[in-house]
């Protein structure tokens, strides 16, 4: 039994990517000297022709692991702000994303994208607080925010396998997480959601960090309400069967996502569960506001995100409802 | 990752000796493909006529100047939909570029981008069935005249975003020399490129890193409709000199001068010597796309294209045959029956079935939700 942290765990997927297959390359800033934690290391083992240290060029660095992909390279590309992916939103949506449909079938871009700190870090302000998973869920790219670090290993080994692009949101919030590992890390496929820990009353589906926010929830209402803690851990492909076990058992549904509300996956996962699940109270969604950008000021940055408080009321709420 | 070239196990197909015989038996010999098939289309058993001489460049201006007046008729037809950008006037580059490259070599293409990817050996009936929206096309009609691609012949994209190409090129000649492959790419883009930020962030890359990178602007004067004169400060040429990258200004009109030019840049880049940048100065006759047409825009002067005309690549490229009369004659035939061909493929073939809309859109084989309940 070792205690692995959630940042040793990326470095220790991808090092084990690294090493398994030649084809894989890291681009990235500062990747050499690994400020982000994800590359520490790496370079010294691997060499500068495997882990590139790129000049500040995000989108002409994103696309160049578009072309290096078409040449049969596995790149990992690497952004240290979350907002950078505002900037190369170009490369990935409309370029890698589309490439494997517009050319017939002929191409395909097996590229990750990893964000080894996204959402709010508390005090870093406007432009470098984003949460921005939902776009690429919407745009159809396929997207992981895992919650734990043997999840986080396991996705992140699992999206450099995939032929098809892969947004990689490592929570800023997560990343202090550490896990007793008991068992041999492995790769856990994309598209499979996590229950971790079973509950009757309240389905509460949480993204990323927050998964972390309803356990400390469930656990502290377990006399009051039996809540299900359910980690879709890949936003897309959404593990829908999954959930619709979850929702025939519990019949209620609150969703905690670290998404602006209008058009969020918890948008997205309130309205699929209202279509598709006989639910007895009406769902419910913790969210950013619509349109956040989160201001510098301490209480001000962690008043628009969703928190404990907000989720134990709305567990409340629904698990009052008996249809 | 292309599923055919990998630098892992290099491409071995050389697509001018391979045996249609022992070719991939999943690739369709487009002289013998079915135009109901639903078989994907492949460059795998194809032949492609290498442009080493004259005679063979003229046949080249000759065809792509026949294949953009049909695609233009049949626009006109309603037999392609949406809109073509015509590459007519511009011949000389393409062709006198991709004379310069071997069949190993890549290249990305643009919005106009029919002469890039008939030049770089894709056959006239699968881009036109590309164009008509049929599944024998180039792309099984998922492309389109922006998108058309053929990775077996290094032909990894044209693009509906102007300059889009460029870094993707970068990406693929990063990958040439990480692998030693004895590879050069040519990434094409039109003077409206030059204002974007993605080339100017690509010269640099290439540049630091000595990329085997051909940097080949076809300057046609009008980003769309705005003037060049009006939108790029300083020079094309001098731009890629503050990179220190080898520049030079091409007469776009003449393929020998191209050819030339763009044979010495890919000598240099093939040794290692770094990226070159060929602004070459061309003229589109046609509108800037199709829809053009239709409006009454007064952007260029009737004089000036009349000028322009008089120096059709088409007429010295034909200039340049031993027996200019007979052999014009005989390759103009040649062309005509094979652009109706062309014509007979792809209005023959058939239009995808509708289930299939999704087809092709993830690598992996994922089936996304129906967008209305079943």
């Amino acid at each position: 039994m070792s205690l692995l942290s959630y940042a040793k765990a990326l470095n220790r997927a991808l090092a084990d990517a690294l090493e398994a297959d030649p084809a894989v390359c890291v681009f990235g800033e500062d990747v050499g000297a690994g400020m982000a934690g994800l590359t520490f290391g790496l370079q010294d083992r691997f060499g500068r022709d495997r882990v590139v240290d790129l000049p500040l060029s995000e989108q002409a660095f994103t696309s160049l692991a578009l072309g290096a992909a078409l040449c049969g390279r596995r790149p990992v590309v690497e952004f240290q702000i979350p907002s950078l992916l505002f900037l190369v939103f170009e490369q990935i949506a409309n370029q890698a994303h589309k490439i494997s449909l517009m050319t017939g079938g002929q191409a395909a871009a097996p590229i990750t994208y990893v964000v080894p700190g996204s959402g709010s870090r508390e005090g870093w302000a406007g432009q470098h607080s984003d949460h921005p998973y939902s776009l690429f869920a919407h745009v159809g790219v396929k997207t992981v925010v895992p919650a734990t670090p043997t999840d986080a290993y396991g996705l992140l080994a699992s999206a450099i396998r995939d032929p098809d692009p892969v947004v990689f949101f490592a929570p800023s919030a997560a990343m202090s997480v550490r896990e007793d590992v008991t068992r041999e890390l492995e790769a856990v496929p994309l598209g499979a959601a996590r229950v971790h820990r079973e509950g009757t009353d309240v389905t509460v589906v949480a993204v990323g960090h927050l998964v972390h926010t309803a356990l400390a929830v469930a656990a502290e209402l377990a006399e009051e309400v039996s809540i299900e803690v359910f980690d879709p851990r890949t936003l897309y492909p959404f593990d829908w069967p999954a959930l619709s076990l979850s929702l025939a058992k519990t019949r209620r549904l609150v969703v905690i996502d670290d998404s602006n509300r209008s058009c969020g996956i918890g948008a997205e996962v309130v309205a699929s569960a209202a279509q598709e699940s006989r639910l007895i109270a009406p769902p419910r969604r913790i969210t950013r506001p619509d349109g956040a950008v989160l201001p510098f000021a301490l209480a001000l940055d962690r008043a628009l995100q969703p928190n404990a408080e907000q989720l134990r009321q709305a567990v409340r709420a629904v698990a009052k409802e008996h249809g | 990752m292309t599923r055919a070239l990998d630098d892992r196990a290099p491409q071995t197909v050389d697509p001018q000796t391979v045996d249609p015989q022992t070719a991939d038996p999943q690739t369709v010999d487009p002289q013998t493909a079915d135009p109901q098939s639903t078989d994907p289309p492949s460059a795998g058993a194809r032949s492609v006529e290498p442009l080493d001489t004259p005679a063979a460049r003229y046949r080249m201006i000759r065809l792509i100047r026949g294949f953009e007046e049909l695609a233009l008729e049949l626009v006109r037809s309603g037999h392609i939909v949406g809109g073509t950008h015509p590459y007519i006037g511009q011949e000389a580059v393409a062709v006198g570029v991709c004379a310069a490259l071997r069949p190993g070599d890549q290249i990305t293409s643009t919005h106009r981008g029919h002469g890039h990817v008939l030049a770089k050996g894709v056959p006239p009936r699968l881009l036109l069935a590309e164009l008509a929206g049929r599944v024998t096309g180039s792309n099984r009609g998922r492309g389109g005249s922006m998108h058309a691609a053929d990775l077996r012949l290094g032909i990894l994209g044209a693009n509906g975003i102007v300059g889009a190409g460029v870094p993707i090129a970068a990406g693929a000649a990063w990958a040439a020399k990480q692998a030693r492959a004895d590879r050069v790419v040519a990434a094409f883009f039109g003077d409206g490129a030059l204002n974007q930020g993605v080339l100017l962030e690509t010269l640099n890359l290439a540049a630091i890193w000595k990329l085997p990178l051909l940097f080949v602007c076809e300057n046609n004067g009008y980003a769309t409709t705005l003037p060049a004169a009006a939108a790029v400060a300083g020079s094309a040429v001098a731009r890629a000199c503050g990179f220190g990258v080898a520049a030079f200004e091409v007469d776009g009109m003449d393929v020998e001068a191209v050819r030339g030019a763009a044979s010495a840049a890919a000598g240099r880049a093939r040794a290692g010597r770094g990226p070159v940048f060929l602004e070459c100065r061309t003229y589109r006759f046609e509108g800037h796309h199709t829809v053009e047409r239709r409006f009454r825009l007064a952007y260029r002067t009737a004089e000036e294209i009349a000028a322009w005309r008089a120096r059709d690549p088409l007429e010295s490229a034909a200039a340049a045959l031993a027996d200019a009369e007979a052999e014009r004659a005989a390759i103009d035939a040649q062309v005509a029956a094979q652009l109706d061909d062309a014509r007979e493929f792809a209005l023959g073939s058939a239009t995808p079935d509708p289930s299939g809309a999704c087809d092709f859109l993830y690598a992996s084989g994922l089936r996304p939700r129906a967008g209305a309940l079943p």
